[in-house]
Parts: structure tokens; C-alpha cells; sequence
């Protein structure tokens, strides 16, 4: 196979939605032509009626846990469970085991996700180890290709350190001349030691030690001042909390260099969802409450978040079945993000593709992601059909952890096919390899 | 009921019935031998994967006293202490065929977390600072015996409301049966969301100790100091502590209780605890009583709601085996 036309379906990009059909070149991993409905033939074809066909989507935020503890997630396991979720590429965070904190690990690293069924994109870590103290030769790793920077842990807590670090980043380019950019966790361990679910109403009542919404809010608020006196644009991690998505817009409203992601699981679920004490709700940042779910879609909504990244985070499931205090934060999330908030959110599908496709692929620097559907652009490409119904198992799942929030939900659009780099990595529903 | 993990999970009519029922459970203990044939064939775990002495005894002679079977199970002896899981432990005393689960744990809400691993009953002992449902149950019957009810009554929780699952238990089935609640604790020992819970709450105890018609006291857990929560011993005594001159200010015939231990000297001055006001052997007392409340009323017919004809049965005296002492000599 050469060419592969997909023919019947809608083509949504930044340009809005069309009836097009649309050949994939294989060995260029490219797209060859669109062209009006029954204009174009191929090798190959799909018939793609009542599905969209849209650039494929890029997770900012993900653990893949290999190296360290593949018994848990594998590049290609990993791979797997994005490539379904329709990701083209994912951001692969550093906090792995060694942390990816030098140029000879991101090259090791590169070679490992040579079996990957989509784009792994690996981040550095801004200090040695991770731990926030002595920076990490960054401007080596961003010759090998790193185009995002993240002690995604714990964040960055000192203010100094963040400080030089941005400065330190701000002069580097990749090889294609982009910026590249340091992703913050924000949370001020000293306000949140300790605390297991949202400090609130359910903390209180399920007698659970509580992370307080400030100690977001002051990490938003320091990193927010500390770029502006960097000088440097800064992107902040998985904000939760209406107070956090605030901050943002009033910086974005005064032209800061800040970008912003949020997760699915904070843009479904309330902290009351710990009242089980079932583990799949235990996450970091927390739960939040429903006016802070709101906010979050709000958000969404107007831009202040431009991004909706996983934080996919896997767990064999015996330190998810610890009592809830005892047990890691995280949850998976590549295979259901896009049906979860498709089914859930009442936001226009442009929208949510935009904030899972192109958006993040600006804010990551990878110019192969997030691209017009035209003659000539990389064939990364997702084909979902959003009327298809389907049940989360959390036991079949790509993953090879299944700690997810969203099992037993019924879902409403599901994706078909998947394109990384011109190769058909979902066919019909299922991983082709 | 199948399982107690929370009084929330309960109305104030099935709280009732199992006080009712504990009235007939109190007078079985009053027999020449007190024990009943009810459970006779289940067996009961005790899990406690955390120290209590108290707690254990007291459902491990009620369980006794029903004719149930009874086994120990303790962390410290344990394959959890060779790494096993919770799951692989609580799945392991399940196959063996159990009928009720008594856990106690440090962390919140692992009552609720096993009844997904096992088909027995499960009975929480208490869990974390969520809750300790059969402590109050036993405060709510020590309060019904000695003050004749618990409707209207005012009753001041003083302490460590915070980090306390006797407070959350409390709270909640002494609001169910209808008493006023008012906490007492400076901020750093209360929850930091109280806007749902139907209390009152103060850092002045001598404002709401002359309204008390039970002043009950928490524990003290001497780690508070270390975590900024508290400045001193002394300090909390003096602002918080059942002294002698606070004592007088209480009514002749109020109740003083308390979970126990007792810190003497901190919670409660030592030549109070000897004031007959204080309810803390009865407490231990309705203890065993609850307690046989709460296991025949899941694992039994259930029929409380008419405890009078519930058909107890009775062990016959001559069945008592008379050990000779001296055995040796």
C-alpha cells in the first residue's frame, strides 16, 4: 500500500469543517491531496462516512514509566493506548526511572520509542534528577530534539531556581528555530503536605488530610510573577481550582507568555467523587469542586486553557487498591480522554479537537503535529466517529494499568482510525500492530 | 444491615433499634451466664490492623457472648508484615469462610474499601479519623440510660475534633437522635469545612460549659504538638482541660465521657476522673452490650424493630464447666 484515500467523511482543521476526501502518502508520511467527495483515488480506500477526520492529537502530559517500571506502562504499551485514543504524539515526561535529566538518556530514550504506534516526544527535566536544586544541561538536550522542559514531580517550589531556569531557556531554539518551553506543576508542597483529596466539605466529612485550592493558587501566582520577571514564556500544568483559572486569564488579558492545560478527569469529576474511597479518584492536582468544574469548562471555553493534556499515570493496580491515604495519585487517561469529554462536555467539537490537536502542538514546538489537512502536511491524522457508543472496561484497556476514573462509563463517539507518521496505526477501532 | 462502615450510611429509626435492642443484649449480661445461643455456627474476624485494646476485647466478648466464633487477626503477627496486600489478606480471611468482618484501621475508609473483597458482614471498628460507628452507638445508649434521652440535650465535644473519628461518628448519631451538638477546639483542631455538619462551634469552653448536659472530652495525641498544631500541653489544658474549677461550673447532673484513654492532667484534671458525673466505665459497659447489638443485627435475623420477641435463647447454667483450681499441685 502507497496511498490510502479516506472518503465519505467531514475534515475538520483550523480552517473549520468540510466534506472532503483526503489520500495519505505512506512512505512520505504525508498527505498527498484532498479533494471534493468521489474526486480522488488511491491504492487503498476507507469509507469514513459520518465520521470526522481531524490532525491527530498531541497529549502535552504523560508518564510513560519506561524506563524504570515497565511492568506498569511501555513505550509501545503506552503507544498503544494513545494511538486508540486518536494521539498522534505524546510529551512524555521526564520523572522516569533514571529521570531524563542529560542528553545521552533523551537519545536513549529516542531509540526506545522507535516501536511506538505514535510520536514520543520526549521532555527534559529542568534540574538534575528532577529535584530543583542544580539545572540540567538543557541546551544539550534540546540539540537532540527536547522541545519541552518539566520537573513535572513536584514543580518547581523555589522561586529562585525557576528564575534562572526560564532565563537559562529562554535564549535556547530547536533546529527548526522553535521556542522551547518549561511546563510547571503548580502546587506549594508546604501549603499541601500531607493532603490526599481537595481540602473541603468531603476532606472534612471522610476525615481525609485535605490539599487546600491555595496551594495551586500561590504556585500560579509565583510562577505567573517569576516568568514575568524572567522574561521567558511558561506553560502551567493541569490547573485545577477557579481561582488558578483566573489568575490565568487576567495574565493572558495583560499579554503574558503563559499557556495553560486541564485535565479530562477535572473537567468531569468533583472531589465528592471520594466519598467511595475508590483509589481511580485519587489524583494530584485534586478533585475540585463543581464551581471549580465549572470554571475549568468555562475555561476551556474562552481560552484562558488552551490545552487538554492526560497526565496519564499508571499504577499496577496493588498500590491502587492501598487505603486511599497510602495510595499514589494519578489515573490513566490516553484511550478515553477525547470520547470522555465529546460524550460529557458541551463545548463545540472544533473546540476540543483544537484544545487536544493543534493547541497543544504550538505549545509543545512540534511543527510535524497539529497541521492543516493540505497537500504536503505530515500525516498525523485521527478519524473518529461521534456517534458511536461503547463501555469503558477498565480490565481490556491498551494500558497495562487500568486505574482509570471513567470505568463502566458509557461513551458517545469512539476512535476509528489513527495516522502517525503515514502508517495506519488504528484500523476500525483496533491497534494495527 | 448487612455492613456498619458509617453512621451516616443509617437513619435515626435503625439507630434506635439497634439501642433497643443492646437494652435486651444488657439484660442477657445480667444471667448467671451471660450468653446466648444466636450466633452459634458464625464466625466473627477481628481485624485490627491497628493497636486497640478496648475496642477488641469489647467485640470479642460480645461475639462470645452470642455463641460466635472468634478469631484474632492482628498486623504485628501478620503477613502484613512480609508485604501481603490489604486485598491479598482480606481475600484470604474470606475464603475461609467467615461471616463478619470487625476491622479497625489507620486509614480512612478501608471498611468501605474491603466490601468489595469479601461476602462477610463488615464492621467497622474505626478507620482513620473517618469513623467509629459502634462508639457511638455505645455513647448514644450511655447518654439514653443516664439522662433518659438524647433529644434536646446539649452536648459539648471538646479536642481534637480534627482528627477525630470518634467527633465524625458523634456528631452524626447524636444529631440523628435528636441532641444539640457543640464543638470546642481551637481552629488548628477542627476540620477546615464545617458548614455542612448541624453543629455550633467555639474555641471558648468556658462560654457553652454551663449548657452542657454531657461534656465529652477527645484524646489528646501528644504528635499535635510536633505538628504546629498546638503550642503545649500546658497551654491546651488550661484553654481546653476538664479542670477542677471548669467542673463546677458543669452541671450537678451532667455526663463527663470520654473514648479513653484518659490523658490525666491534659484532657481532664485527675481528681475529676473520680467525679461521679463521669460516664467512662459505663461507656465501656454499653460497650459490649452495642456491640451485640451490632453483630446480631447483621448477621442475625434482624428483626429489631421488635426486640421483646426476638428469640434469644438462653445457655443453660449446668453447662458451665467448673475448673477445679489448683491445678498441679
Amino acid at each position: 500500500m502507497t496511498t490510502l484515500l479516506f472518503a465519505g467523511g467531514e475534515l475538520l482543521d483550523q480552517r473549520g469543517r468540510n466534506k472532503r476526501d483526503l489520500v495519505v502518502h505512506h512512505e512520505s508520511g504525508s498527505i498527498q491531496q484532498t479533494g471534493v467527495p468521489g474526486s480522488l483515488e488511491a491504492d487503498r480506500t476507507l469509507r469514513i462516512d459520518g465520521c470526522v477526520l481531524s490532525p491527530g492529537f498531541l497529549d502535552l502530559h504523560a508518564h510513560l514509566r519506561d524506563p524504570g517500571d515497565e511492568g506498569v506502562e511501555t513505550v509501545l504499551s503506552a503507544s498503544r493506548a494513545a494511538a486508540l485514543g486518536g494521539f498522534t504524539a505524546v510529551i512524555a515526561m521526564p520523572d522516569t526511572d533514571p529521570p531524563i535529566d542529560n542528553a545521552g538518556l533523551v537519545t536513549a530514550a529516542r531509540v526506545g520509542a522507535e516501536v511506538a504506534l505514535c510520536q514520543i516526544a520526549q521532555a527534559g527535566c529542568v534540574s538534575n534528577a528532577g529535584e530543583g536544586v542544580e539545572l540540567a544541561p538543557m541546551a544539550e538536550m534540546v540539540e537532540r530534539g527536547v522541545t519541552m522542559f518539566s520537573d513535572s514531580g513536584r514543580g518547581i517550589q523555589d522561586a529562585g531556581f525557576l528564575r534562572r531556569a526560564l532565563e537559562y531557556l529562554s535564549d535556547l531554539r530547536t533546529k527548526e528555530g522553535n521556542h522551547v518551553v518549561l511546563a510547571q506543576r503548580c502546587e506549594r508542597m508546604d501549603l499541601s503536605v500531607g493532603g490526599h483529596m481537595h481540602e473541603g466539605d468531603w476532606s472534612s466529612e471522610l476525615g481525609i488530610e485535605g490539599i487546600p485550592a491555595q496551594s495551586e493558587e500561590l504556585m500560579v501566582a509565583q510562577s505567573l510573577a517569576t516568568a514575568a520577571l524572567s522574561g521567558a514564556a511558561i506553560h502551567l500544568q493541569h490547573l485545577s481550582t477557579a481561582g488558578s483559572f483566573e489568575l490565568v486569564r487576567r495574565a493572558k488579558a495583560d499579554g503574558a507568555a503563559v499557556t495553560a492545560d486541564v485535565s479530562p478527569h477535572h473537567l468531569l469529576f468533583t472531589d465528592e467523587a471520594c466519598r467511595s474511597f475508590d483509589t481511580s479518584f485519587k489524583v494530584s492536582p485534586p478533585l475540585r469542586t463543581a464551581k471549580d468544574v465549572v470554571a475549568a469548562r468555562a475555561a476551556l471555553l474562552d481560552g484562558t486553557i488552551d490545552a487538554v493534556a492526560t497526565g496519564h499515570a499508571p499504577f499496577a493496580s496493588d498500590l491502587k487498591e492501598r487505603p486511599f491515604d497510602q495510595a499514589p495519585f494519578g489515573v490513566i487517561g490516553l484511550e478515553t480522554a477525547f470520547a470522555a469529554l465529546l460524550t460529557h462536555l458541551d463545548l463545540p467539537v472544533e473546540q476540543l479537537v483544537a484544545a487536544m490537536s493543534w493547541q497543544p502542538a504550538a505549545i509543545a514546538g512540534l511543527s510535524n503535529q497539529g497541521q492543516r489537512l493540505e497537500a504536503g502536511s505530515p500525516a498525523n491524522l485521527v478519524v473518529f466517529d461521534p456517534n458511536k457508543t461503547w463501555t469503558v472496561d477498565a480490565k481490556s484497556m491498551a494500558s497495562r494499568s487500568s486505574n482509570t476514573p471513567f470505568s463502566g462509563n458509557a461513551f458517545t463517539g469512539k476512535i476509528r482510525h489513527t495516522v502517525s507518521n503515514g502508517e495506519l496505526v488504528v484500523e476500525n477501532f483496533e491497534v494495527t500492530r | 444491615m448487612r455492613n456498619l462502615l458509617s453512621i451516616q450510611d443509617h437513619d435515626a429509626d435503625e439507630l434506635r433499634g439497634i439501642l433497643k435492642l443492646a437494652e435486651s443484649f444488657e439484660v442477657v449480661q445480667q444471667r448467671e451466664v451471660p450468653k446466648v445461643p444466636a450466633l452459634r455456627g458464625n464466625t466473627v474476624v477481628l481485624a485490627f490492623f491497628e493497636d486497640s485494646t478496648r475496642t477488641r476485647t469489647s467485640f470479642d466478648l460480645a461475639a462470645r457472648r452470642l455463641s460466635a466464633d472468634v478469631i484474632n487477626f492482628s498486623a504485628g503477627s501478620s503477613s502484613l508484615k512480609k508485604g501481603e496486600s490489604l486485598r491479598d489478606t482480606i481475600e484470604t480471611i474470606n475464603a475461609m469462610g467467615v461471616n463478619a468482618i470487625v476491622i479497625r484501621h489507620a486509614s480512612s475508609g478501608v471498611p468501605q474499601q474491603i466490601t468489595k473483597w469479601t461476602d462477610a458482614s463488615v464492621i467497622n471498628a474505626g478507620d482513620g479519623w473517618h469513623q467509629h460507628p459502634t462508639q457511638a452507638l455505645l455513647d448514644s445508649y450511655t447518654i439514653q440510660k443516664r439522662l433518659g434521652t438524647l433529644e434536646g440535650k446539649r452536648i459539648v465535644l471538646c479536642g481534637d475534633i480534627k482528627h477525630s473519628r470518634v467527633a465524625r461518628s458523634n456528631v452524626q448519631a447524636f444529631t440523628k437522635l435528636g441532641a444539640k451538638v457543640t464543638l470546642v477546639a481551637p481552629k488548628t483542631l477542627l476540620p477546615s469545612a464545617l458548614q455542612r455538619w448541624p453543629v455550633e462551634v467555639t474555641s471558648k469552653l468556658d462560654e457553652v460549659i454551663e449548657e452542657a448536659d454531657v461534656l465529652y472530652l477527645l484524646r489528646i495525641q501528644h504528635e499535635r504538638m510536633g505538628q504546629s498544631l498546638l503550642p503545649s500541653v500546658r497551654e491546651y489544658r488550661t484553654a481546653f482541660g476538664l479542670t477542677r474549677e471548669r467542673a463546677k461550673k458543669l452541671n450537678y447532673n451532667a455526663l463527663i465521657m470520654h473514648p479513653g484513654p484518659m490523658n490525666r492532667g491534659v484532657e481532664i484534671d485527675p481528681d475529676v476522673v473520680d467525679d461521679p458525673r463521669v460516664a467512662v466505665l459505663d461507656q465501656v459497659a454499653a460497650g459490649v452490650s452495642v456491640r451485640m447489638a451490632v453483630l446480631f443485627h447483621t448477621l442475625g435475623p434482624g428483626q429489631f424493630d421488635k426486640p421483646d420477641d426476638v428469640d434469644l435463647g438462653t445457655e443453660r447454667p449446668t453447662s458451665r464447666i467448673r475448673v477445679a483450681s489448683g491445678v498441679g499441685r
